[in-house]
């Protein structure tokens, strides 16, 4: 059973489609993340889940029921903000209680139930807290707790890590998974981050001019592609124009830009298409393999960066290939000639961007 | 900061200057003040000792500002008027913020111009307009229904209307200011609660809104309470307190009950001015 | 249904904007410009036509009341500015962090005190028996009272004084938004303290400038008190006419014609000076 359901939902604003037919599913107490560049058309679904925009076209079910003539504030879908948008002019027990105050609950029962939700985000004791002396992590908690608080059927989040430094998001990441386990509770998170989509999902949308290009688990995403620009948005990828020359058993060689040539899966293209071949920094080892899947070239300059370490290695015909060094500890120096390999299934060529 | 490139002579002369001007500022209020506490028939020297008969003396000659009973009610009609006329303008300024900061709709441009525009309209010009105004509706009312409308002749009414039609434009552009800084996620996220449109703006918006309203308040009392030239043309026979003392002033000649009144309004407006600007700056740190 | 609440919502905050503009301003402005152009013909009876305007062409101390009031309230924006800005300079650029929210309050007070307080002020220290008068003979300067008041350069002085303000503010707020950077550029370019202040400095501050003007200008024009308490019985100040038709003379259509008049002229020069300087009112006024 899903708890949220969109249906052919499509937006316009004048002649612009800003929301294109999309249609998905989250099921029950998931974590389902959309994923994609700014001005995809994501905060506009959103939007329209909570109820601030209404769909051109296509319904929206949140536990299997149309919601679509209900006003945002009878929804029971709770947002968090980009900015968090805690009432500044409230203290934090008075943030967490609006929701409780405006749904009627007795008095008595509000005070127990602030309580108890700010223990569960692990702040206990902040009610008198005034928003503004709390720290970016404990708004973020907050932010959090006011809309759990009122046990909603879904829990929608814009890019609510966008405003917090590196460090802390990298923590708020692994937070935000915990308590979406904790409170067992469907999440729908929107980003432009895909570490952060693929961190923390159980499903990923890959959100693109207003259509999704592909949903599924982040490690389908990362590994199975649908398309080029799924491909280049989620994880590192190497990247490189060409032309197929011949398909035959699902492999196509494809003639790169600047004479290399290089054999890779595809799916749908044609002889004599424009492509673009992506292998991932890490599917690429150093040493000579099979021909068309093997480059050489000279080590342009290393980059440490721990478990994330690179070098770069630079072809004749110029293209800088990243190659993945997990140990940081590779023997090579700056000006050393390599040969560097793949394993041809994991090169993925998609019909290009100009195509 | 540039003082380096500025010679201590010429540094001096500046700041001499400035000494300069601030006295010129203020050497008037001080004269206007000082004379409040000589005891004399006159507001001039020689110093005769201080007193403070000019406030609270109650018998002829020198009949203190707080026993002379014109004064006192040109005062009680002052406050009157500017508390009514104050609580007018912020109301409709609420209204005009709103529409102008969260509204979209045609000529909007020219329609906020025409809403500055009252500010440079010469405030005799404002007065005599609505003296008009009033009065052709009111004639036109006698001739029709043979009954004269005493609230459109000069008086108090009058002079609402009249420092109404300006200071809705302060009240406006003071509280349009601050709902532009408004984050509107605020309301989203307060309906996204469960909160209906009018608890939004009870809750949310409007007590963001409060330092504005405040000193909107302010503003407008302290103008009202010190205009004149408007007043002057819609003025019927009960005198607000510029009017009464600007009448003392031209029949009787300075008196230092005069000077007494005007202690009394710097202290009264320095105290309000302060207090808005105070609680402006409390808000705007929290 | 959204859109049809936001529709409601939007005639709500028109009605009582829509009201004020018209019934407070636009009618009555309208209607002195009806009354003004009534010809009285009889008692209390009226024809169409611009004999009032006539009248004031043909009487000269009506024109030259106006052309007076005119230059006097140019030559009193032009002092405000001048003697305004190294002030408004001073305030924002040089004074010292903590004593400039003082000294810029100390220019608000005044503000807030009445006209009618400060022309007093001018009258006990300026009259006769005033106290620059005692001084100066206490000093030995002059041998007997002088008489300060009822003459043009005491209402120039006065009316600064009332205005100088409305001039400080604004270019205090635009000077203060000025980065430093942009003055230390322009001498490290190797500008002199001339073309860093003509070059920089006054485009920088010119909205400040057309706004102070703006509204030195109109209080000048319209004011009433300063000149008549300051300027005495000779103050000849286009207000005073048309206080003198309405209410001494009880001529309405020979004072709306006066206010006309002021209007128009005070509305030509707000439009002239924005014009030449390429400012809106919208974005000058309104920054109050």
């Amino acid at each position: 059973m899903y708890d949220l359901e969109s249906k052919s939902v499509t937006k316009r604003f004048g002649s612009f489609t800003a929301v294109d037919s999309v249609s998905f599913g989250v099921p029950s107490g998931s974590f389902f993340s959309i994923l994609g560049p700014s001005g995809c058309g994501k905060t506009t679904l959103m939007r329209m889940i909570a109820g601030f925009e209404n769909p051109s076209e296509g319904d929206i079910l949140i536990k299997d029921r149309s919601v679509l003539n209900d006003a945002p504030n009878k929804r029971n879908v709770k947002m968090v903000f980009q900015h968090l948008a805690l009432f500044p002019m409230m203290n934090v027990g008075e943030n967490i209680a609006y929701g409780l105050r405006c749904r009627g609950d007795a008095k008595s029962s509000i005070g127990d139930k602030v309580k108890a939700v700010l223990d569960r985000v692990g702040l206990p004791g902040v009610e008198e807290k005034q928003v503004s002396q709390l720290s970016g992590g404990q708004k973020q908690r907050i932010a959090i707790a006011r809309c759990m608080v009122l046990e909603p059927d879904v829990l929608l989040l814009d890019e609510p890590l966008g405003a917090l430094d590196l460090k802390l998001r990298e923590h708020m990441k692994i937070e935000l998974k915990q308590l979406q386990h904790q409170f067992e509770t469907t999440f729908l998170y929107i980003t432009h981050d895909q570490s952060e989509a693929l961190v923390m999902s159980d499903n990923v949308a890959v959100m693109n001019a207003g259509r999704f290009e592909q949903i599924g688990s982040p490690k389908e995403l990362y590994d199975r592609p649908v398309s080029g620009f799924v491909a280049g948005f989620v994880g590192d990828a190497n990247r490189w124009a060409g032309r197929i020359d011949r398909v035959s058993d699902g492999m196509a060689r494809v003639q790169l830009e600047g004479g290399d040539v290089v054999v890779a899966t595809s799916e749908g293209a044609g002889d004599g298409s424009s492509v673009e071949v992506f292998v991932r920094p890490e599917v690429i080892k150093i040493g000579a393999g099979p021909e068309g899947s093997t480059l050489s070239g000279k080590v342009d300059s290393l980059l440490f960066n721990g478990a994330n370490s690179r070098v770069l290695v630079k072809t004749p015909s110029g293209k800088l290939v990243e190659v993945a060094d997990p140990s940081g500890a590779s023997t090579l120096a700056e000006g050393d000639e390599v040969q560097i390999h793949w394993d041809p299934k994991r090169a993925l060529a998609f019909p290009g961007e100009a195509a | 900061m540039n003082s380096g490139n500025r010679s201590p002579f010429l540094g001096f002369v500046y700041r001499a200057y400035v000494v300069i001007f601030f006295i010129y500022l203020v050497a008037p209020l001080l004269a206007a003040g000082v004379f409040a506490f000589n005891d004399s028939m006159f507001p001039s020297l020689p110093w005769q000792g201080f007193t403070l008969d000019w406030f609270f003396n109650d018998t002829e000659p020198k009949l203190g500002m707080f026993h002379d009973d014109r004064l006192m009610r040109g005062l009680g009609n002052s406050l009157y008027i500017g508390v009514i006329v104050s609580a007018l303008a912020v109301l409709a300024g609420t209204c005009n913020a709103f529409l102008f900061v969260r509204k979209e709709f045609p000529f909007k441009n020219a329609l906020y111009v025409l809403m500055v525009v009252p500010l440079v309209i010469p405030g005799v010009i404002v007065g005599i307009a609505i003296l008009v105004f009033a009065s052709m509706i009111a004639n036109g009312i006698d001739n029709v229904f043979d009954f004269n409308p005493t609230w459109l002749r000069p008086g108090i009414p009058l002079i609402v209307l009249g420092q109404f039609s300006f200071l809705t434009t302060i009240t406006s552009l003071v509280i349009a200011a601050r709902l532009q800084k408004f984050d509107e996620s605020l309301e989203e996220a307060a309906l996204n609660l469960g909160a209906s449109r009018g608890r939004v703006l009870a809750t949310v918006t409007l007590p963001y809104l409060v330092p504005a309203l405040f000193s909107a308040f302010v503003v407008a009392f302290l103008v009202s309470f010190e205009n004149f030239n408007t007043t002057l043309m819609l003025v019927g026979s009960d005198a607000p307190l510029t009017i009464t003392m600007y009448d003392r002033m031209v029949k009787v000649g300075s008196t230092p009950v005069l000077n007494a009144v005007s202690v009394f309004l710097m202290i009264g407006s320095g105290l309000l001015a302060l207090l808005s600007v105070v609680a402006q700056r409390n808000k705007e740190d929290a | 249904m959204r859109s049809d609440t936001g529709k409601l919502s939007l005639i709500l905050l028109m009605t009582p904007f829509a009201l004020w503009i018209v019934l407070l301003i636009i009618l009555p402005q309208a209607g002195i410009g009806y009354v003004s152009l009534q010809e009285k013909v009889g008692p209390r009876q009226y024809e169409f036509g611009f004999k009032n305007y006539m009248d004031f062409l043909g009487e000269p101390i009506y024109w030259n009341t106006l052309l007076r009031t005119a230059w006097m309230s140019i030559l009193v924006t032009i002092l405000a500015l001048l003697i305004g800005f190294p002030v408004a300079y001073y305030i924002a650029k040089i004074a010292k962090k903590q004593s400039r929210a003082g000294l810029f309050l100390l220019c608000l007070i005044p503000l807030w005190v009445s006209d009618l307080v400060r022309a007093f002020g001018w009258i006990v220290l300026l009259r006769e028996t005033g106290i620059i008068s005692g001084a100066l003979q206490w000093l030995g300067i002059i041998g007997e009272p002088v008489e300060l008041l009822y003459n043009d350069m005491t209402v120039i002085i006065g009316l600064v004084y009332t205005v100088v303000l409305f001039m400080i503010v604004p270019l205090v707020s635009t000077l203060d938004g000025m980065d430093d950077a942009l003055l230390e550029a322009g001498y490290n370019l190797g500008g002199s303290r001339f073309t860093v202040f003509r070059r920089i400095i006054v485009p920088y501050a010119m909205p400040g400038i057309v706004s102070g003007c703006i509204i030195t200008f109109m209080l000048t024009a319209g004011s009433y008190l300063t000149p008549i308490l300051l300027g005495g019985k000779n103050s000849s100040w286009f207000t005073e006419q048309i206080y003198n038709q309405f209410i001494t003379r009880y001529n309405w259509e020979a004072g709306a014609t006066f206010g006309v008049l002021l209007l128009l002229f005070t509305s030509f020069v707000v439009w002239a000076g924005l014009r030449l300087t390429g400012q809106s009112l919208a974005t000058t006024v309104a920054k109050e």
